[in-house]
């Protein structure tokens, strides 16, 4: 049984960080250059880390899969990034983010890293500008900002609608300056296929090389994973085709405890599916809940009809009704589930009835009004009004509406959106301490990888405040606490039977799974393992569905590793083989995920049974049972995992029932 | 306001013939490859039509196309097809990953390759290796701060003109189209895309000569060509990156070079008791 220290630090919450970094262990910083430290991904958590680290003087090592770090899915980010500025005069402040963050995880996380989380939030906007990322301004020159959902504050900073590859961009410079001066030795087009425990500390990993097919050793005294989310289990979702969980699941079978997997988000609003060839889902980021209005027609007999053709007496602003506080920036959980029972209720639009209305047309009518006033323009006409709004809508979302024309070949400045949930984030990763470290010591996880900060749902644009507050502000202070015990230079040699051992581990599956020459190709199976999961482990579960779930993808992993075709050769690059070596992982994942589910007998978040609601629908949490964190330990091949519990304690916030009404 | 129905787009299928640029390695010769590709729904994006090709193949044993690919919205700069004869097909501002089947018509021939240019070696198929931009910008690309140095946001203030052609100018995503829609393989695009984003802010004045130099001249060394003002490459661009940041950089470079050659330095690198 895995011992899960929390390791917060005692004392009133708002002072647990401040006192932490002054009594946490030091590294001089003579000694720093001794120690070699792998961080894996370069995300916007991994990339910060490895320049952060660097600077500090410790030796960095990166590795990711892509070919360039410039290319981690934080890049596809659009909406923006929270921080507790208060420049808006709006009364936020480090707390009211705190509480917000707290309570749109439906208290499933733990108070004290997510109060570290947003007061370091302002220092990440710092630390961002000063690299040059190019956040939206007024005309002034100061930092603009705008609302996301689950806040009634404007805290969010961006750069138009491409947040996150701004951000990332700014992390790449870090690194990338890092590499030249050669403080980082960088390493692209290596996956991580293992990890190397000696003595039971992380010490290593093994990589294979994806252009030719080599296996790597890399010693290191302490192991960062950085390598993002796991929601391609669902196959369909809109993370970047490549995002997988191999790293984490080989260190869960190394020991980690995998924590919450069954926490998923589940986005309201992206682009409907429209076939079976899909490869990918596409968000239409919260943002356009800043002014867009959601919508289904209060009567069944009008969803084929076209939306201007229905008129506003007949009309179903569903989340405004519902909601009327929070209105269409109810969180993701909330208005996801909203938007899923319309549809259920018979109320969906478009082709397959499963999507909902996203509409601009007040917001044009209202921008438009605006600018006309602005530009001094008496009795505008209707046409000049709307050529005018629809300008002010584009300079917001401009990009956002090409996309969504690209894909439906539709204008959504002339039609309103149609949009669907689909899988966007997953909350549950590795289990660390308050220092980001796992039970596995010397194996750090940071970013989306791990499962510390959001609870059972993420509020928009926490991600990329989680993933930079981690690298740039957090591990380059707790990583010291664990060097500091780690004598200078014990490091083991690559040569050290642990790495052979792994080596061959991973030697072994590659032969495998190129020796099957079955029937089916990878996609295949993945295909049919999404569809397992999306309906049996999606919005809404029940115990009948996550058992059936359980037995069913039993059955596809064992079909996979009958029939699975895997052509070519393992000696250089082989996408198939790339594919096939994630989807392995998924098939197992997605098992975990339903189990996690299954005993999870309570609603909370982005996890609903249905079995557990309020007569209103709304999540029904059982605080007494489950006011825990649930860390899964692996058990060996063929056995079933072992859930340790932490228990959740509430020592600021009283534990109540969400609300948004 | 008048009703306008769903304008719902055709889902008529369509077969087309693919030529596809096979190469097993950097080292090997390559040739193209006929594969029919038939009933694809228009609505699928060309990368998906690969995909559906590529499941084929594999289901059969035989090895599938190598494409690049990851975020599949236009935003990460890894897909980076030649889709007859244009770097990212027949659309202006967009990359391969966001070029539908409805853009090409039932019986089309359509040859793909890889982006193509020296300083792109091939991996396999249509894969090639652009490292080479990582070197730029590891050479310069960025403004040194370290994590927990830096001073208020709204402490410098920005003008919003010069935010916002900044932003124009960070947009790019490092797919390489610029270099391999020009002739001599020129990497200018790119490089002043980075040079004047960072050199628009104040926060990029402090290194802005050594930036745009050290940049430059590692763009000379990795082989890419000069520019010869074709602007082939912002046609190319799926950003729509304007060539008017070439001409910007051109004159950064001048500025800094001269300035180089008659800055009075500091002689002292004493580190003080
Ligand atoms: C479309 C979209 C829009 C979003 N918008 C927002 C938003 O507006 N605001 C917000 O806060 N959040 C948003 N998010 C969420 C947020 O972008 C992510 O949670 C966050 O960027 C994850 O960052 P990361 O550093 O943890 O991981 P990633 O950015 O996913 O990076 C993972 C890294 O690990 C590497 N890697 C992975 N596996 C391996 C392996 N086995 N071996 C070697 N390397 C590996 C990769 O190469 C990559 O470098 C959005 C997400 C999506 C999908
Ligand atoms: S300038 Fe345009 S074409 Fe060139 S790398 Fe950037 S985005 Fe691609
Ligand atoms: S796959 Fe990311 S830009 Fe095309």
């Amino acid at each position: 049984m895995a011992t899960l220290d929390s390791k917060i630090p005692s004392g009133p919450l708002a002072d647990k960080w401040r006192k932490h970094k002054t009594e946490i262990k030091l590294v001089n910083p003579a000694n720093k250059r001794k120690y070699h430290v792998v961080v894996v991904g370069a995300g916007l958590a991994g990339a910060s880390a490895a320049a952060s680290l660097a600077d500090l003087g410790y030796q960095v090592t990166c590795v990711v899969f892509h070919d360039s770090p410039r290319r981690a899915h934080s890049i596809a980010a659009q909406g923006g990034i929270n921080a507790a500025k208060n420049y808006q005069n709006d009364g936020d402040s480090v707390y009211r983010l705190f509480y917000d963050t707290i309570k749109g995880g439906d208290y499933r996380a733990r108070e004290a890293n997510v109060h570290r989380l947003a007061e370091v939030s302002v220092n990440i906007i710092d630390q961002c500008a000063a690299l040059g990322v190019p956040f939206a301004r007024e005309y002034g020159g100061l930092l603009a900002n705008r609302s996301f959902g689950g806040a009634q504050v404007s805290r969010t900073f961006y750069a138009r609608g491409q947040t996150g590859q701004q951000l990332l961009l700014g992390a790449y410079s870090s690194l990338s300056r890092c590499v030249g001066q050669n403080t980082v030795k960088l390493v692209t087009e290596h996956e991580m296929s293992d990890l190397v425990v000696v003595d039971g500390h992380a010490k290593g990993i093994i990589t294979r090389d994806l252009k030719t097919g080599t296996l790597h050793r890399f010693a290191a005294d302490a192991v960062i994973v950085a390598t993002g989310g796991y929601g391609n289990v669902f196959n369909l979702s809109t993370y970047a085709r490549g995002s997988n969980v191999t790293a984490s699941w080989r260190a869960y079978k190394r020991g980690a405890c995998f924590a919450n997997p069954c926490y998923t988000q589940i986005h309201p609003t992206c682009i409907p599916v429209s076939g079976d060839y899909q490869s990918k889902l596409t968000l239409m980021s919260e943002s356009l809940r800043n002014d867009g209005r959601i919508w289904v027609p209060k009567k069944k007999e009008d969803v084929k009809k076209a939306p201007a053709s229905i008129p506003e007496a007949d009309r179903d602003y569903f989340l405004e009704r519902i909601y009327p506080s929070f209105g269409n920036l109810a969180p993701r959980d909330v208005s996801s589930r909203a938007a899923k029972r319309m549809c259920d209720e018979g109320r969906g639009v478009g082709e397959t009835g499963l999507g909902v209305y996203l509409d601009f047309a007040d917001a044009i009518q209202r921008y438009g009004k605006q600018a006309a006033a602005r530009a001094n323009l008496h009795d505008p006409t209707a046409e000049k009004i709307l050529e005018l709004g629809e300008a002010a809508v584009a300079e917001r979302y401009g990009n956002l509406f090409d996309i969504y024309k690209e894909i439906t070949d539709e204008s959504a400045y002339k039609q309103p959106m149609r949009i669907y949930p689909a899988v966007h984030y997953t909350m549950g990763g590795l289990w660390v301490d308050y220092n980001l470290m796992s039970n596995v010591p010397g194996l750090f996880v940071l970013g989306e990888a791990n499962f510390s900060d959001h609870g059972a749902n993420r509020l928009g644009a926490s991600a990329l405040m989680q993933g930079l507050a981690d690298g740039f502000f957090v591990i380059p202070y707790t990583i010291g606490d664990y060097l500091a015990g780690q004598k200078p230079g014990s490091r083991p040699s690559p040569e050290h039977a642990a790495f052979a051992a792994a080596e061959k581990n991973v030697a072994d599956l590659i032969t495998k799974l190129m020796s099957i020459k079955g029937k089916e190709p990878v996609a295949y199976y993945h295909k049919k393992l999404g569809k397992i999961m999306w309906d049996h482990c999606g919005m809404a579960r029940t115990k009948e569905g996550l058992t059936k779930g359980i037995a069913l993808i039993q059955e596809l992993r064992a079909e996979f590793w009958r029939n699975v075709n895997v052509p070519g050769s393992a000696e250089n690059m082989n996408q198939a083989l790339e594919k096939a070596c994630r989807v392995a992982d998924y098939l197992e994942l997605g098992e975990l995920m339903c189990r996690d589910a299954l005993t999870r007998e309570e609603s909370c978040g982005g996890h609903f049974r249905e079995e557990y609601q309020h007569p209103d629908g709304e999540c029904l949490r059982d605080d007494e049972k489950f006011a825990h964190v649930a860390a899964w330990e692996f058990q060996g091949e063929g056995k079933e995992p072992l859930r340790n519990t932490e228990p959740l304690n509430y020592e600021t916030v009283k534990m109540s029932v969400r609300s948004y009404k | 306001m008048v009703a306008t129905a769903h304008s719902a787009p055709s889902t008529t299928p369509i077969s087309i013939t693919l030529r596809v640029w096979r190469q097993a390695g950097p080292a090997q010769p390559g040739r193209f490859v006929e594969y029919p590709a038939k009933d694809l729904n228009p609505n699928m994006s060309f990368l998906e039509m690969l995909d559906v090709v590529n499941d084929g193949l594999e289901g059969k044993g035989e090895d599938p196309i190598a494409f690049a690919h990851d975020c599949r919205e236009g935003i990460c700069g890894t897909c980076s097809l030649v889709i007859n004869g244009k770097p990212h097909g027949p659309h202006k501002g967009v990359a391969s990953c966001q070029t539908y089947m409805r853009s090409f018509a039932n019986g089309d021939v359509i040859v793909v390759e890889p982006f193509r240019a020296k300083p792109f070696p091939v991996i396999k198929d249509l894969v090639t290796d652009r490292s080479a931009f990582d070197a730029i910008q590891q050479a310069g690309g960025f403004v040194t701060v370290r994590a927990g140095s830096a001073c208020d946001a709204n402490a410098i203030p920005v003008p919003k003109d010069d935010a916002d052609l900044a932003m124009d100018a960070a947009q790019c995503i490092g797919c390489g189209a610029c270099v391999a829609a020009c002739k001599n393989a020129s990497a200018m695009l790119f490089v002043s895309a980075k040079v004047s984003h960072l050199g628009l802010l104040p926060q990029g004045q402090a290194e802005r000569d050594s930036r745009v130099l050290n940049m430059v001249a590692k763009m000379d060394e990795l082989g890419f060509g000069n520019c010869t003002n074709q602007y082939e490459c912002s046609a190319a661009c799926p950003k729509l990156i304007s060539h008017d940041f070439i001409a910007r950089m051109n004159r950064d470079y001048i500025g800094a070079s001269f300035r180089q050659a008659f800055k009075p330095k500091s002689t002292s690198t004493a580190g003080g008791a």
